[in-house]
């Protein structure tokens, strides 16, 4: 049975995808390859896991501002991920969302714990809202 | 967020689509940090301009922009000289993308100054809003100048840029601007000029708080070293000093921080090592006009033994010919538009001396060498040895 989680939405679209989670922050900047959308930070939980069409859940971005034009090269490449869910947004995440035209919800009412990844779920940035199928 | 009725055609698209990308990464950040509003800006510093940082990816996002930006903006240094890249050993192929990402910003209407000293191009007043997103730079227009701004991101700072405008919140807000910790500097009146040490030593203390100090009479010059130095061994967007930066002598200025640090003599002793070094870099941020004519009268009548480069923005290079002609003529050079942490020049050297506390915490990674720190004077000493 579906359910809807409320959050607030920073950019714009809509996106579905498989949900693949991160109990760690990301850094697109050398942490992802910015051809495939291959995660390839060394000891990351998420390292040689592909983000390519998938609703990616991570708490915040870090590292390098330089992080944002890598979320681009991933929409031009066709790797970049359906939607992003953060739990708070920052300016890296932000404004790649943005100029990569990735669908960006953070602070979510009620947490993904429980929600395996693999399962179906629609984020709308433009409702802040995360569908779970 | 509040957007008046044109920026919120703006943000439709009605102005196209580069303008509406630009609001929303500024309607974006807005929601992010609790701003209300967007407050009007006088200029734009936009990083992101050597293409060693934001490389094909970031070339390509900017080729692809159609707007023009509504207020004076410049850039941060680049990775090389504009004109004569060759004569400090610049890499054809690295020259040629960099020349790709100073056309792409041209096109947009931004100034091909290219400085991490922009307030001395004499855009920026006291109280003046800004999105600048250089560290020392936006470390000395909080704190010297009295201006506001956050340390914007490359992407951020352009969208402000094209805009016009930035989200109102950080330290665009007075009550967000008190001193957090005191800061007393051991012996302060001994150390005029060792400001840059004091700032390295300072930032590792206080990461990302906004400190004040009580003890010290540094000059503009000095001020601006303690400030790149606080920015880059940690995260300081703006001090006071008490008496001497201007919001310091606003009576609703509330200095009352509960916690007090010292910067011990014996810890800034310990930064000033004796080592070997084969070559000399100063300007870091850029050399002020009073710093170049210090440094001509230094170098008067000397030859150098080392490579001796001094960075300063191209304006200021060239409204002070004189000095400038006699710095060279000791064998030194006065290198313009990049700097000793942007560009690949320094990384064949094994020690590089220099005279910031900015330079003295970047260079071992950013260029791969070992560093040392000194004052002026002993740079000279070290570089005509």
């Amino acid at each position: 049975m579906s359910f809807t989680i409320q959050g607030r939405g920073i950019s714009k679209g809509a996106g579905t995808g498989a949900l693949l989670k991160s109990r760690e922050p990301i850094s697109f900047l050398s942490g992802v390859n910015p051809d495939t959308g291959v995660v390839i930070e060394k000891g990351h939980p998420l390292e040689n896991q592909c983000i390519a069409g998938k609703v990616l859940a991570f708490p915040y971005g870090k590292g390098s501002t330089v992080g944002s034009y890598i979320m681009y090269a991933l929409r031009r490449n066709n790797a970049a991920p359906s939607a992003i869910i953060n739990d708070t947004a920052e300016t890296i995440i932000a404004t790649g969302a943005i100029i990569g035209d990735i669908p960006l919800v953070d602070s979510l009412s009620q947490s993904l714990d429980d929600v395996a990844d693999g399962t179906v779920v629609t984020v709308d940035a433009d409702s802040g809202t995360v569908t779970v199928e | 967020m509040n957007l008046d009725k044109e920026d919120e055609m703006i943000l439709a698209g009605e102005y196209g689509e580069t303008r509406q990308k630009m609001m929303e990464i500024l309607v974006a950040l807005g929601k992010v940090f609790g701003a209300e509003s967007l407050v009007p800006i006088t200029s734009a510093q936009i990083s992101g301009a050597s293409y060693k940082t934001i490389g094909k990816w970031g070339l390509e996002w900017l080729s692809n922009l159609d707007a023009k930006v509504a207020v004076p903006s410049v850039l941060n240094p680049i990775g090389m000289p504009r004109e004569n890249w060759q004569d400090i050993g610049i890499p054809k192929d690295f020259a040629d993308s960099q020349n790709e990402v100073i056309a792409a910003y041209k096109r947009l209407g931004i100034r091909l100054e290219c400085t991490c000293t922009p307030y001395y191009l004499n855009i920026t007043n006291y109280g003046d809003h800004l999105a600048w997103s250089e560290s020392s730079a936006v470390s000395y227009a909080n704190s010297v100048l009295g201006a506001r701004t956050n340390r914007e991101g490359g992407p951020s700072a352009l969208a402000a840029a094209m805009i016009g405008k930035t989200p109102n919140y950080g330290l665009h807000l007075f009550e967000n601007r008190m001193p957090q910790v005191a800061v007393e500097v051991e012996a302060g009146a001994k150390y005029a000029n060792h400001f840059g040490a004091v700032g390295y030593l300072a930032g590792k203390l206080v990461g990302n708080r906004i400190p004040l100090f009580t003890n010290i009479r540094p000059s503009r010059d000095q001020l601006k070293a303690m400030g790149a130095a606080m920015a880059a061994s940690g995260a300081v967007a703006l001090y006071h000093v008490k008496g001497i930066t201007p919001e310091t002598r606003l009576p609703t200025f509330k200095a009352v921080p509960s916690e007090t640090i010292t910067i011990e003599k014996s810890d800034i002793d310990e930064l000033f090592k004796e080592v070997d070094v084969d070559a000399v870099a100063v300007g870091c941020p850029h050399c002020s006009p009073d710093e170049l004519a210090k440094l001509a009268e230094l170098l008067d009548g000397k030859k150098v033994t080392k490579t001796f480069y001094v960075f300063a923005a191209k304006g200021v290079k060239s409204a002070n010919p004189e000095y400038v002609a006699k710095i060279e003529k000791s064998g030194a050079k006065v290198v313009e538009d990049t700097c000793i942490v942007v560009s690949p020049a320094m990384d064949k050297f094994d020690t590089v001396m220099v005279n910031s506390g900015k330079a003295f915490a970047y260079v071992p990674n950013m260029c791969g060498c070992n560093v040392r720190i000194g004052t002026t004077e002993e740079c000279v000493d070290a570089a005509t040895k």
